[in-house]
């Protein structure tokens, strides 16, 4: 996705017409986060500029930004449980198909103050309006807001801090430099995250341009997760190896006979 | 200091799991158990996903069941033609096991299912070592005779054919119902995440009438071999197992052993059972209570592939 959305603003760039609307010039602290033995949270810090030309019309009010970042995608299921038979069951679930397992919106502004309901819900602004298609049954669709399972969801990614979302997360420096930062938890996934920026004016979408980084893991833990992932068989008898050896080494060491 | 794991992919303080490895290795020591129904929940209480603290609790277990089970060999304790039919027994049970595991996480009532087996089995295995503990105790301070197992008495157990004898626990039995306890550990352990000691050594005193003396050497052996076989399952299958979380609880686990089973041979046996009976006791109760409650929160979220 993040590729056709690369391709499409390459061409976009190409085409005369689009030197009217402000370009965004985006910087990341960090292209590559890697998650080492010592790792236990990060943030990322999101520099830019807005960039204007002779074309460009002039706008009334001060400009307005959302980032939001996306991690890799994944299934999840919701189960909520009930009391049945005097005991706490799962008993209705709902499945998220195809849904960030990181994400985190920022802006400068509450988001209902930058646009209208209807640019909030065409642009996928802020968490309640991004899109988490869900399978209730045979159907896929996203719910309202306010769906309990969707509402359960956003609360319990935010309580372990993979969902966030902040009203006052993007400073303007001037009017056209901007800063953000990215709020890494420790049990981060690893993986890519696309950064997309969009630039508001007067509660229109006037600019707007895309980035990336990824986290991954290195060196040793790097080389237990793939080995684990890849030779599931070799690893898991290194592991017993080393099993054996620990309690044999142990029968050695505290020998009393 | 913290230390991030692997395949848990979560930061988690070492000292924290030293201990925990430590405080469980030392009631495994005190009592012969492997001590993954104690252990396991406590992973999942920190905050390590279920399936990968039921997978690396299993290569805890086969670290410290090895270190036990040399100790027990040398004192010739361990009765292996009892050990080789069970094992028989519980390979099946385990792949049995396995198979259910599976179907039930595919309905999201794998929770529900480990829960009420907890509830269930530490419930009554608790609750009867406790009553024949306190009956033990009162029998003693009465000065009457405190060895409960007289040598005639059988039950129709032992009237089963296809016996077999066994010599190091000087017994003549029949396979079926050893096989059939077999069937039932390995069962019990792959559903639940256990060695299952905790179940096999009741029933290899009390149903079968096994002399103490082999009975712990014994139990040390299966569950070694069958935690060696589920580390390898688990790590073929789930991809679950983090070999530093395991090192980090082993290391702690084997120290705290040695000082338990010094604390053990201070105790007398009936109240050591006793003790035993009261810890699986709670660790049912506990599980019955939660069940019961209302759940702080009644959502949970779970990813629909691979991992639990």
């Amino acid at each position: 996705m993040s590729r056709l959305a690369a391709i499409l603003l390459a061409l976009a760039a190409l085409a005369p017409a689009s030197a009217r609307a402000e370009r965004l010039i985006v910087s990341i602290s960090n292209h590559r986060v890697t998650v080492t033995s010592s790792y236990s949270g990060e943030e990322l810090v999101l520099f830019g500029s807005v960039e204007r030309d002779a074309k460009t019309p002039a706008r009334h009010g001060a400009y307005d930004m959302v980032v939001t970042v996306a991690g890799p995608r994944a299934d999840l299921v919701t189960r909520r449980k009930e009391r049945k038979f005097g005991i706490w069951v799962n008993a209705d679930s709902r499945q998220f198909l195809n849904v960030p397992l990181y994400l985190a919106v920022s802006s400068n502004r509450p988001i209902d103050a930058i646009a209208g309901a209807d640019v909030r819900r065409r642009q996928q602004l802020g968490i309640d309006n991004i899109l988490l298609t869900q399978r209730v049954g045979p159907d896929y669709a996203d719910v309202v807001a306010s769906d309990p399972f969707r509402q359960a969801f956003v609360r319990l990614r935010g309580e372990r801090g993979l969902y966030r979302q902040s009203a006052d997360g993007v400073t303007f420096l001037t009017p056209t430099l901007f800063r953000t930062g990215i709020k890494l938890p420790a049990e981060v996934p690893t993986g890519t995250y696309d950064v997309d920026i969009k630039l508001f004016a007067d509660g229109a979408l006037v600019g707007g341009t895309q980035t990336a980084f990824e986290i991954v893991k290195v060196g040793f833990e790097q080389f237990i997760a793939t080995a684990a992932h890849q030779h599931g068989l070799a690893y898991g008898l290194a592991t017993a190896l080393m099993a054996l050896m620990t309690g044999w080494m142990a029968s050695i060491v505290f020998r009393r006979d | 200091m913290q230390l991030y794991l692997p395949i848990a992919d979560i930061p988690v303080n070492v000292f924290l799991i030293l201990a925990m490895g430590a405080a469980v290795g030392f009631v495994s020591g005190m009592f012969g158990i492997g001590g993954g129904f104690l252990l396991t929940p406590l992973l999942i209480f920190i905050g390590i996903a279920p399936a990968v603290a039921v997978a690396s609790v299993s290569t805890h277990i086969a670290a410290s069941s090895l270190s036990g089970a040399l100790s027990y060999w040398r004192k010739r304790a361990i009765d292996t033609t009892l050990a080789l039919v069970l094992l028989g027994g519980s390979v099946i049970g385990t792949f049995l096991g396995v198979w259910l595991f599976t179907l039930l996480r595919a309905h999201g009532q794998l929770d529900l299912v480990i829960a009420l087996s907890y509830v269930v089995l530490l419930t009554g295995v608790g609750g009867a070592m406790c009553y024949e503990g306190l009956r033990a105790i009162r029998r003693a301070r009465r000065g009457g005779n405190p060895t409960l197992r007289r040598p005639g008495a059988h039950t129709w157990i032992h009237g089963l054919p296809l016996k077999m004898r066994f010599k190091r626990s000087k017994i003549y039995l029949s396979v079926i119902p050893v096989n059939i306890i077999g069937l039932l550990i390995g069962f019990l352990g792959a559903i639940m995440g256990v060695g299952g000691s905790f179940i096999l050594i009741p029933i290899l005193i009390y149903v079968l009438r096994i002399p103490t003396s082999t009975v712990i050497g014994t139990s040390m052996a299966l569950t070694l071999v069958t935690m060696v076989i589920a580390t390898v399952l688990h790590a073929v299958t789930n991809h679950q197992v983090d070999a530093v979380l395991a090192l980090i609880l082993m290391i702690g686990g084997v120290t705290g052993a040695q000082f338990g089973a010094q604390a053990g041979h201070r105790i007398r046996s009936e109240h050591l059972r006793l003790l035993l009976g009261l810890l699986i006791l709670a660790v049912g109760v506990r599980f019955a209570v939660e069940l019961g409650i209302k759940p702080d929160e009644i959502y949970t979220i779970r990813a629909s592939g691979g991992d639990a």
